[in-house]
């Protein structure tokens, strides 16, 4: 074979996983939170990470973006271990996540919740932010006008100088998504995102994530309760249970998995 | 040309031409007019720290020690060799007091940076305890170095700081300051006061901005303290102790955290308040208690505080007032 062709081939990008979690395990004291987990992502997917409560689900999303480090297995990222590194430079490659109890900057307004996001694509460092010229302000400007742009995605363009804690609870979680968007990954993780959310919002919300995957082309790795969100609009779907993965497939599948459905009757 | 600089460019001007008619100000108003200035650049810059990035120092005079005694030093030392070279005169006196500061400003940035580095890892009252720790050692070794008089102190022969170079180097701190903060790259400032977790997780190393944050307000408060080795022109090690670290805090926690104006205000009422305390201390006809009261200024503060944390957390001069609220009203209606 041709070894340009060959290198063409493992090169394309729906070739390569974007992520790899290799048998990662992670323990607290003698509790295995996460344990020999096998999860793969490739660009463009739209996975469900699902599980009773205490599962391990928000575990899996802190060892990904480096808030735990994983104490057997390994993490990669395009090909890349993140293990080792911090959460600022695991996001700086590319993976942002929402929380699952909210994390906005509290002091902040609306836009500067989502212009601070812009922070590590900036060009121009802290000597411009003091001389202030024409560079600078050409920036902020490319950056007020990206962070109103993701704003009227999710409709919130309209709250731009609102305080972000006055806002509403699906607004402040639809905030948090257009703020991770803002760092430009590859690869996004929400974690409960329809949380408290009526079930108008969360048909919106379903509507506003699948179009976001498609024209952003990002891997979305999805925890949610909900099972009609997580059914909806999930591809393929991966189940915790303390901690092990205990089925994977597509929804159909899933449903139907009687070691799901003992899961979650057991709970 | 922007609006910053412009405001910037004025003020200087103005007190460029304020500068001339320093002579003809009473040295009791003189005096008080060159300790606000100081107090209005050790205020603003711990307010970076403190009211921005949300970190805890209580070692701010530690720097504006390692300021004073640098910037003392370069003249004591210097003067007699570099002024007749610097042409003597006038000129040369400026052009040494201008390389002076800047000596103490950069000793004391380094100072900050060598405390930063290691112990902003620390949150919250262990960092407090660490900065505080830093400023006693400090302390402790210039107490021990005979070269600059140890606990005999040091006293400086020219006196150069005047109203000028005083509100110079406080226009300039809040220049920097908020225009720091006022930028896509300065409210990662912000973000890691308000969640280092979020922070870190949108790409924001908090580190850099914390160590950032730490050694600009070291480098001022190292200028601050250059200006005040020669406006009193003889400085002690103990002069420099927690008491004033205290009283840059409480400079800080007044004015509001993270509220520039605020911190400006606070600055300029807690220099001329206890003037205005010793004056009330002389008052025959007020009960012993209340003179008591009104000598010990530390007593004063801690009641001042506790008052203020119960009416009003935001601090004395907030942004969230009714004036700040409109001021917002009216730029929004300007922008849409
Ligand atoms: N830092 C920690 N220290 C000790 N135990 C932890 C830590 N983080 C998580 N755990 C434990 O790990 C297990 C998994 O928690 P995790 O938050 O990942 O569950 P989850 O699937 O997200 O649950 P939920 O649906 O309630 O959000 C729980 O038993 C939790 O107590
Ligand atoms: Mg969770």
């Amino acid at each position: 074979m041709d070894p340009k062709m060959a290198g063409h081939e493992t090169e394309g990008p729906r070739m390569n996983p974007l992520l790899e979690m290799d048998r990662a395990t992670v323990e607290f004291g003698g509790l295995r939170a996460v344990s020999e987990l096998d999860l793969t992502l490739r660009q463009g997917e739209l996975v469900g990470l699902i599980g009773p409560n205490g599962a391990g689900k928000t575990t899996v999303f802190n060892l990904i973006t480096g808030v735990y480090q994983p104490t057997s297995g390994d993490i990669r990222f395009e090909g890349r271990s993140v293990a080792g590194r911090k959460p600022y430079q695991i996001t700086a490659r590319g993976v942002a996540r929402t929380f699952q109890n909210i994390r906005l900057f509290g002091s902040l307004s609306v836009f500067d919740n989502v212009r601070a996001a812009f922070n590590i694509h900036l060009h121009h460092g802290i000597s411009h932010a003091l001389w202030r010229g024409p560079g600078f302000d050409r920036e902020e400007r490319e950056v007020e006008t990206m962070a109103e742009e993701l704003l009227e995605i999710f409709h919130l363009d309209h709250l731009r100088d609102a305080e972000c804690t006055a806002l509403p609870y699906g607004d402040q979680r639809r905030l948090e998504i257009v703020r991770a968007l803002a760092t430009r990954p590859k690869l996004l993780l929400l974690d409960e995102p329809a949380a408290g959310m009526n079930p108008t919002e969360k048909g919106e919300l379903m509507r506003l994530i699948r179009f976001t995957q498609e024209k952003f082309d990002l891997a979305v790795l999805l925890v949610e309760h909900d099972m009609r969100v997580v059914m909806g609009i999930c591809e393929r779907i991966a189940v915790l249970d303390y901690g092990v993965k205990i089925a994977e497939g597509a929804p159909e599948a899933i449903r139907n998995d009687r070691k799901v459905i003992e899961a979650y009757l057991g709970e | 040309m922007n609006r910053p600089k412009t405001c910037f460019l004025l003020f200087v001007a103005l007190i460029a031409a304020l500068a001339p008619f320093q002579s003809a100000i009473n040295p009791y108003y003189f005096n008080i007019l060159i300790s606000i200035g100081i107090n209005i650049i050790l205020g603003v810059g711990l307010n970076l720290v403190t009211g921005y990035t949300g970190q805890f120092s209580l070692g701010h005079a530690g720097f504006m020690a390692v300021g004073a005694y640098l910037s003392g030093s370069v003249t004591v030392f210097l003067a007699p060799r570099w002024l007749p070279a610097l042409g003597g005169g006038a000129a040369g006196e400026t052009a040494l007091f201008l390389l002076a500061l800047i000596a103490g400003g950069l000793g004391a940035g380094l100072a900050g940076l060598a405390v930063g580095v290691p112990s902003l890892r620390l949150k919250g009252d262990y960092l407090a305890i660490v900065t505080l720790g830093f400023a006693e050692i400090i302390r402790v070794i210039l107490q021990n170095m005979e070269i600059v008089g140890g606990p005999r102190g040091l006293s400086i022969p020219i006196r150069p700081t005047g109203l000028f170079g005083t509100y110079l180097a406080a226009a300039l701190t809040v220049y920097v300051v908020v225009l720091l903060v006022h930028s896509t790259y300065g409210r990662g400032f912000l973000t890691v006061r308000d969640d280092e977790i979020a922070a870190e997780a949108m790409g924001i190393n908090s580190t850099k901005y914390k160590v950032i944050a730490f050694v600009v307000a070291a480098f001022f408060a190292g200028i601050a303290g250059g200006l005040y080795a020669h406006f009193i022109q003889f400085i002690t090690p103990e002069g420099f102790g927690y008491l004033k670290s205290v009283d840059i805090v409480v400079i800080v926690i007044l004015g509001g955290m993270g509220n520039t104006p605020g911190v400006i205000l606070a600055a300029i009422l807690l220099t001329i308040l206890p003037e205005g305390l010793r004056v009330m201390s002389g008052w025959e006809f007020l009960p012993d208690a209340v003179r008591g009261i009104v000598k010990n200024r530390m007593i004063l503060y801690s009641l001042l505080l506790i008052i203020l944390m119960l009416t009003r957390p935001q601090g004395l001069f907030s942004s969230g007032g009714k004036w700040t609220q409109k001021w917002r009203a009216m730029k929004r209606r300007g922008r849409a």
